[in-house]
């Protein structure tokens, strides 16, 4: 039997295993898209009119109103410049704190480096739990500041732990040949390790980074008063809370649809809000994905 | 003797000179422990406050001590009874649907051989890893909502007459948040079964397809071996944060009608520790959250241990 033969004698459960598998993909990239299309069709219509129903991915009645009304929202601006800048500001502070951090942990001749990186792996699996962390953020003062954002999260024992792994990979003598011509440890950190961790910096600051973005719990527990200090994440929470209460009492939510914000505002501010990531997240997945492989393999 | 004493002060010297030269390791290391005992290690004192009536003007180590006082209000508590096995039963859901999608997908996908296919469906796959909880919930919404997607469909095709209000029946509600957790960790979950099934010799499927296997038994025979011991170590990994895998969704999504199914052990805590300002009772609930967890953890390991080779520690 030659290869031509063996090939035609394709069992017909094959066959209909890869319909199954088109079909399968079909409806997953269906349904994982049409969603987020369908809100950004949404976003586009004329609010009136899309109470009616029947806006699939593309808007029936063009509309930039939508836009121009959240873009009027003092609070959608506040909410926009402090998360930016708590994604900075977190992201710059915290990638250097964890790459100092895990520098010293990697240093193989360190004196204290196996009992330095224990005391961060428990932090991993114990912690106190939201009661006492709020107590505590209470206590120093860091509730309704914007610094409750960047500071206690600046050190993360997992973010620590993938680029320590990345750094034990760089050869030793490279510090030995540094040491030799007296340069001291933070010169090595510096002009040495960093320029060969640019990959794992650039992944540990997407997680950074889009952690930051994507939160909204910080804003609500501590700065729930400080409106100065919202962020765009709370503020569509907000907006999404007020329907939830809606369509938990009344048994229609069309006849209370003239009493809450229009679904079509709601989704302009979510498209606003994810637009950055869903523009960013295609060029920056292989990062993540890295991310994901290294510290998986630390795990 | 002596000569004892003189290698000991030499290593100590040699020490004292490593420490020197080691100086600025040592000031970082100093630094980050303050860090991490004040904002990860003194939080863990803050247990103390569910054996106690905290008051937090006596402070910790000023208020009286109440033994399990308030471990007897909460199983007394009848909604408590019911956040347990809120919180037990999503869990379990949002695990077996999560796990099971993740392997699916992952065999799936692995079948197209066309990388200009096979690519940009991954790429889609991970998007709503990276939309936060709040971005998921409200195009969730939209796509229930009474002139939403599903009821549309529901309705076209002759299911119901009229539009459901997903959000005001509990019995939608476990579904809702299974389906939402598939949605949006389906492809990121994949990455690691992908590896995995990429790790698996060739050479397997060549033997297979000469002994005229066909595609479904070459995944039982070959894939499914091949990815087990993936799926055990994720699967210890994961059943201790069963109880911590309600949250978010379940707040967001939670209203009055449907809070008897919605509320978890940490809204409770939220709902009694932070809006209420009994501090000893959430925090009573969360460390019977915590204890629970790793008593499943080491349950779960020792299952393990016992039955296969693979175990966390």
């Amino acid at each position: 039997m030659n290869e031509k033969e063996y090939r035609v004698r394709k069992p017909i459960s094959d066959t209909i295993f890869g319909i199954f598998v088109v079909v399968f993909l079909f409806l997953f990239v269906v349904i994982t898209l049409y969603p987020v299309l369908n809100t950004v069709a949404l976003s586009f219509n004329d609010g009136i009119d899309a109470v009616r129903g029947g806006i699939y991915l593309w808007p029936r009645k063009f509309s930039l109103k939508n836009y121009q009304t959240v873009f009027a929202m003092q609070n959608i601006w506040t909410g926009a410049k402090i998360t930016v800048l708590r994604t900075v500001v977190a992201t710059v502070t915290s990638l250097f704190a964890n790459a100092l951090l895990a520098f010293v942990v990697s240093r193989k001749r360190f004196m204290f480096k196996s009992q330095l990186s224990l005391f961060w792996v428990i932090t991993m699996y114990v912690n106190g739990g939201m009661i006492p962390v709020f107590l505590l953020y209470k206590n120093l003062g860091l509730t309704g500041t914007f610094h409750v954002y960047w500071v206690p999260g600046m050190i993360s024992a997992f973010n620590m732990l993938v680029m320590r792994t990345y750094m034990e990979g760089i050869p030793e003598s490279l510090e030995e040949s540094a040491q030799l011509d007296g340069a001291g440890y933070f010169t090595i950190f510096k002009d040495i390790i960093s320029p060969l961790s640019k990959p794992v910096y650039a992944t540990v600051a997407l997680f950074i980074a889009v952690w930051q973005w994507n939160s909204w719990f910080d804003a609500m527990l501590y700065n729930r008063m400080k409106t100065e200090y919202t962020t765009l994440q709370y503020e569509l929470m907000k907006l999404l809370s007020s329907v939830m209460q809606q369509s938990g009492s009344a048994d229609s939510a069309k006849n209370s649809a003239n009493t809450i914000t229009p679904i079509t505002i709601r989704a302009a501010v979510t498209v606003a809000t994810m637009l950055p990531i869903v523009c960013l997240y295609p060029f920056l997945q292989r990062y993540f994905v890295t991310g994901l492989t290294i510290g998986g393999v630390k795990e | 003797m002596a000569r004892d004493k003189t290698r000991k002060k030499m290593d100590m010297k040699a020490t004292l000179k490593e420490m020197k030269h080691q100086k600025f390791l040592i000031g970082v290391s100093l630094v980050v422990v303050v860090y991490g005992i004040i904002f990860y290690y003194w939080p863990l004192t803050g247990w103390l406050m569910a054996f106690q009536n905290y008051k937090p003007k006596n402070g910790i180590f000023g208020s009286k001590f109440v033994g399990l006082d308030k471990f007897r209000f909460l199983f007394e508590d009848e909604v408590f009874i019911k956040v347990i096995r809120n919180t037990f039963a999503m869990g379990v859901i949002n695990l077996v649907t999560t796990t099971i999608m993740a392997v699916l997908f992952a065999i799936v996908l692995n079948e197209v051989r066309r990388a200009w296919i096979k690519k940009p469906i991954q790429t889609i796959s991970y998007l709503p890893h990276f939309l936060s909880w709040i971005v998921v919930t409200s195009i969730l919404h939209v796509s229930l909502s009474s002139t939403g997607i599903i009821n549309d469909l529901l309705m076209r095709f002759g299911f119901i007459d009229q539009a459901i209000n997903f959000f005001a029946h509990p019995k939608y509600f476990w579904p809702i948040v299974a389906f939402a957790n598939c949605w949006k960790e389906t492809g990121w979950n994949a990455i690691i079964y992908l590896a995995a099934i990429t790790a698996i010799d060739p050479a397997l499927y060549e033997a297979a397809s000469i002994d005229g296997a066909d595609r479904l038994q070459k995944i039982r025979y070959i894939t499914f071996p091949g990815i087990k011991p993936t799926f055990l170590i994720l699967l210890l990994m994961n059943v201790g944060n069963v109880l911590n895998a309600g949250f978010e969704v379940q707040y967001l999504l939670g209203n009055g009608l449907v809070q008897s199914v919605s509320q978890t052990i940490d809204i409770y805590v939220l709902k009694w520790g932070i809006s209420q300002n009994d501090y000893s009772l959430g925090t009573a609930a969360g460390l019977f959250k915590s204890a629970v967890s790793i008593a499943i953890i080491v349950i779960a390991n020792s299952i393990a241990k016992k039955y296969s080779e693979q175990r966390l520690f």
